[in-house]
């Protein structure tokens, strides 16, 4: 019964009666430095208690402010599952996809206006599972995207079941024995794809991550942060971490930063979380080269919002 | 100047792609609309665009979706296999109203089938392919004039209607080659930017039109873009029966009230004709050339040519069934759209299908014992 | 008057780009309509290839050729395979060189076949240095003998065709083609 009535609290249908639901908040605090730039008017969000897409969230403003970017500058994009709700809640222009391909839909996007920052927000199973092509496509291209991908090793949106990155002997609804497939890693999968920021942080890493997001916003080719985080909803009640702050506190024992886990034997890695940075080496840029080519064939740049021009000769 | 060009259908759809302002191709090779992407390779840095090869169709329609809200005119082209795959997307681009256009230059199927073969194998699924309730524009060439034409013309269906249009074209009108006029100035319609302030404007609230103007990215309308069912200001609304029937009967109704000025058909010889010949795409060459063998022989037959089979020309091929006495639908498929001329003529006249499969196009004397038979 | 033309080789002798140069020559320079079509896929890769034209004052609807007027011959192989439908007393061209003659003898007798012989492949690797303009000098052996296409418009077709610098060869090979008596 319980699984049940939490299941229902994050399921889609359910959305908009939360929204109406929920109590005026009454609180007199000073508001939060990051509300401004969210879409006061869709809160409260879907996410449940102890989700780690708000300190992602938090971090991810954090960044963007320390990289003096403006929010005016950045399209969001996402694909299908909890945290690619969050562009939703951000004021800005966003696109939330279809289940995997936000990579590709963001490539377009890029491509068609190289002075947005586009920032995909994804997780495990939409980047790593259905979505898996387009992320080593886009990192093999090395399109300028920062891709944020909040990996909490489940699928919780359609209620715990087991992903691409979830541990092996981890269990999840459809792995009621324990998951025996063996995980992605999903940072060196992107950095041997060819990507020109890498790194991955824990939600207990608030400060390094937003260091790291703000590298990642301003490295000019694909930008990877991997961040693990906790669904207490699902992961944890399946793998007997119940609380968000068991969940914590196993990603703050766990951690071992990869330059001194390059210095040790794989045995003594074993359930380690591996963080840090993976690689930052930026490359020719895929949406330059396009340009470039305009360039070269055509004198000058490649059109931007040309849809909106009366002839196209003038394009 | 306009320009006379001999070139296969597929070299014509990539120019006219140029010419109706297109600046954005994402793809994926496909034979036989390998030649669309190839083409467009080269011209579009010539002309200031840019052409991705994408890593799949479903990543290359993504792509595609992705340029359009960025302000670019933008298509792809693809065959049966790679068709399947952009489905989803497609639904995608319905409920968030993107302009695109969708070239499928249909060969042999279901699955790999014949590469190198023509069909019209896939009118259904371009009309029902992806999930749920839906209105298809689609377009379908029966020359390589027409596949230039058509492209241009489906770019304008797109931005009117705030669409993904389907351009569903076959291997024979692909692959051949023909003269076409490049005329000097195509007429083209432009995206429009909304009159509104960036916090008035409701990117989803219909004019009277059925849809509203599009603001790109990037211009401070900060447009919260989703597939999921939402309102007019593009939020999420997933559990209220009312916005759903809202936004769905709108989508819809944006293309059926404007049926008739999206429908468009050629007839011949129908005035006193017993006898109509219904095609579209490659076998109105065969149809054409069977009416004249027909009348040669004293046969009282015509033949409407349809240009859109979707929207469904319901109310032309209606008054045919009052006229007519046989209506004769000619497809490279076991019958598809046939169905649709059962439906709408009903009782006022009979229907046939002539029906061919394996990649060749119907002959006309083949066509013409088909009618005799009746007689 | 409808003309049906079938050219048919082997790959890479370039039967149809002799295919497109004719269709262009009758359809942008001859003001006729013109249609050409072509083998793809399987069909087109190694063995035979062919290509098909149909020319006419009128407009053309059905697209394909389904008994050529002209069938022109570049390998035995083709010509076997592509011979079957050739109308009676249909203008057969082909390259001797390249065919066994008398496996096609009583095919020419019984259907009264008007055979005309353009040592096309001899005369490009011989007089031009260049084995692959043989398709033109056929070019030029088909516009003399049939008359489908006009010496002129032949010639424009060509030069609006082949790549820059390559001019003088292929016009050339044509000439040589279209002096050939057949």
């Amino acid at each position: 019964m319980v699984e049940k009535s939490l299941n229902k609290n994050i399921s889609e249908s359910e959305e908009n009666n939360l929204n109406k639901t929920a109590p005026k908040s009454e609180n007199k605090n000073p508001e939060h430095p990051y509300i401004k730039y969210l879409r006061k008017d869709r809160l409260p969000h879907i996410f449940c208690n102890g989700c780690g897409n708000g300190i992602v969230l938090n971090s991810f403003f954090r960044g963007m402010e320390s990289a003096k970017m403006d929010l005016n500058e950045i399209a969001m994009v996402s694909g299908i599952g909890c945290s690619s709700r969050i562009p939703g809640y951000v004021k800005c222009d966003s696109l939330h996809t279809t289940h995997g391909r936000a990579i590709s839909f963001a490539t377009g996007l890029k491509v068609g206006n190289p002075d947005l920052n586009v920032v995909v927000f994804t997780g495990d199973g939409d980047a790593a599972s259905i979505g898996g092509n387009h992320l080593i496509h886009g990192a093999r291209r090395n399109i300028n995207l920062t891709v944020v991908c909040i990996n909490n090793n489940i699928y919780g949106m359609t209620g715990g079941q087991i992903s691409p990155t979830s541990p092996e002997g981890s269990f999840g609804t459809t792995a009621p024995y324990g998951t025996t497939d063996k995980p992605f890693n999903l940072s060196e999968l992107v950095t041997a794809a060819g990507a020109s920021y890498v790194s991955r942080w824990t939600t207990v890493h608030p400060l390094q991550l937003s260091n790291s997001i703000k590298k990642a916003l301003l490295t000019p080719g694909f930008s990877f942060v991997e961040v693990i985080s906790q669904c207490p909803t699902y992961f944890g009640r399946k793998n007997k971490l119940r609380t968000p702050v068991d969940m914590i506190r196993s990603f703050k024992e766990n951690s071992i930063n990869k330059r001194r886990a390059d210095k040790m034997e794989d045995k003594e890695l074993i359930g380690k979380i591996i963080v840090g940075e993976f690689v930052n080496k930026p490359r020719a840029e895929f949406s330059d080269n396009v340009c470039n080519l305009s360039m070269q064939e055509c004198g000058k740049k490649h059109a931007t919002k040309s849809a909106y021009l009366e002839n196209s000769e003038n394009l | 100047m306009s320009k006379e060009l001999f070139v296969q259908g597929n070299e014509a759809c990539a120019l006219g792609a140029i010419e109706a302002g297109c600046r954005f191709f994402g793809g994926y090779p496909i034979t036989p609309s390998t030649e669309i992407a190839e083409d467009l390779a080269i011209l579009l840095p010539k002309h200031g665009g840019s052409f991705i090869q994408m890593e799949d169709e479903i990543g290359a329609i993504g792509a595609v979706i992705g340029a359009s809200w960025s302000g670019l005119k933008s298509m792809t082209a693809t065959s049966g296999p790679g068709f399947s795959l952009m489905q989803e997307n497609i639904g995608y681009a319905q409920i968030t109203e993107t302009p695109m256009v969708i070239v499928n230059v249909q060969r042999g199927a279901p699955s790999t089938g014949q590469p190198t073969m023509a069909a019209q194998g896939d009118m259904m699924q371009a009309r029902w392919g992806s999930h749920g309730d839906y209105e298809p524009i689609t377009l379908s060439p029966s020359s390589v004039q027409e596949f230039f034409d058509f492209t241009i013309e489906s770019f304008n269906l797109a931005e009117k209607y705030r669409i993904p249009v389907i351009l569903a074209a076959d291997e024979v009108i692909g692959h051949m080659r023909e003269k076409i006029i490049i005329p000097d100035k195509v007429d083209i319609i432009k995206r429009v930017m909304p009159k509104e302030k960036p916090e008035e404007f409701l990117p989803f609230k219909a004019e009277p039109t059925g849809t509203s103007p599009m603001a790109p990215f990037g211009e401070g309308y900060n447009l919260p873009i989703t597939g999921l069912t939402h309102d007019e200001r593009g939020y999420p609304d997933t559990s209220s029966p009312e916005a759903h029937s809202k936004l769905i009967t709108r989508l819809c109704d944006k293309i059926l009230k404007n049926r008739e000025n999206i429908v468009s058909i050629e007839e011949r010889m129908c005035d006193d004709a017993d006898i109509i010949l219904i095609s579209y795409g490659a076998p109105v060459r065969s149809i054409f050339t069977a009416v004249d063998l027909a009348r040669d022989e004293g046969l009282k037959v015509g033949s409407i040519k349809i240009n859109t089979p979707w929207p469904f020309p319901e109310s032309q091929i209606a008054t045919a069934a009052e006229t007519a006495k046989h209506l004769f639908m000619v497809e490279m498929n076991l019958g598809q759209m046939v169905h649709e001329v059962e439906r709408v003529a009903g009782n006022k006249a009979k229907v046939h299908l002539i029906s061919k499969i394996g990649g060749e196009l119907h002959k006309p004397k083949e066509i013409l014992s088909k009618i005799k038979e009746i007689n | 008057m409808r003309k049906e033309v079938r050219i048919a080789g082997f790959g890479g002798q370039g039967v149809i780009l002799a295919g497109i140069i004719i269709g262009k020559a009758a359809s942008l320079f001859d003001e006729k309509n013109a249609v050409q079509t072509q083998s793809y896929g399987p069909e087109a890769r190694g063995g035979a290839s062919r290509t098909e034209i149909v020319i006419s004052d009128e407009e053309i609807h059905y697209p394909k050729v389904q008994n050529p007027d002209i069938l022109v011959a570049m390998s035995h192989e083709a010509l076997i395979k592509y011979m079957g439908d050739l109308k009676d007393k249909g203008i057969l061209i082909i390259d001797p060189d390249m065919i066994d003659e008398s496996e096609i003898t009583e095919f020419v007798e019984k259907h009264k076949i008007k055979l005309f012989r353009a040592k096309a492949t001899q005369t490009a690797q011989k007089d031009i240095g260049l084995k692959i303009v043989a398709n033109i000098v056929m070019i030029g052996a088909i516009t003399n003998i049939t008359g489908i296409v006009s010496y002129d418009a032949a010639k424009q077709a060509i030069l609006d065709t082949v790549p820059k610098g390559t001019e003088d060869k292929n016009i050339n090979a044509f000439e040589l083609g279209y002096a050939m008596d057949g």
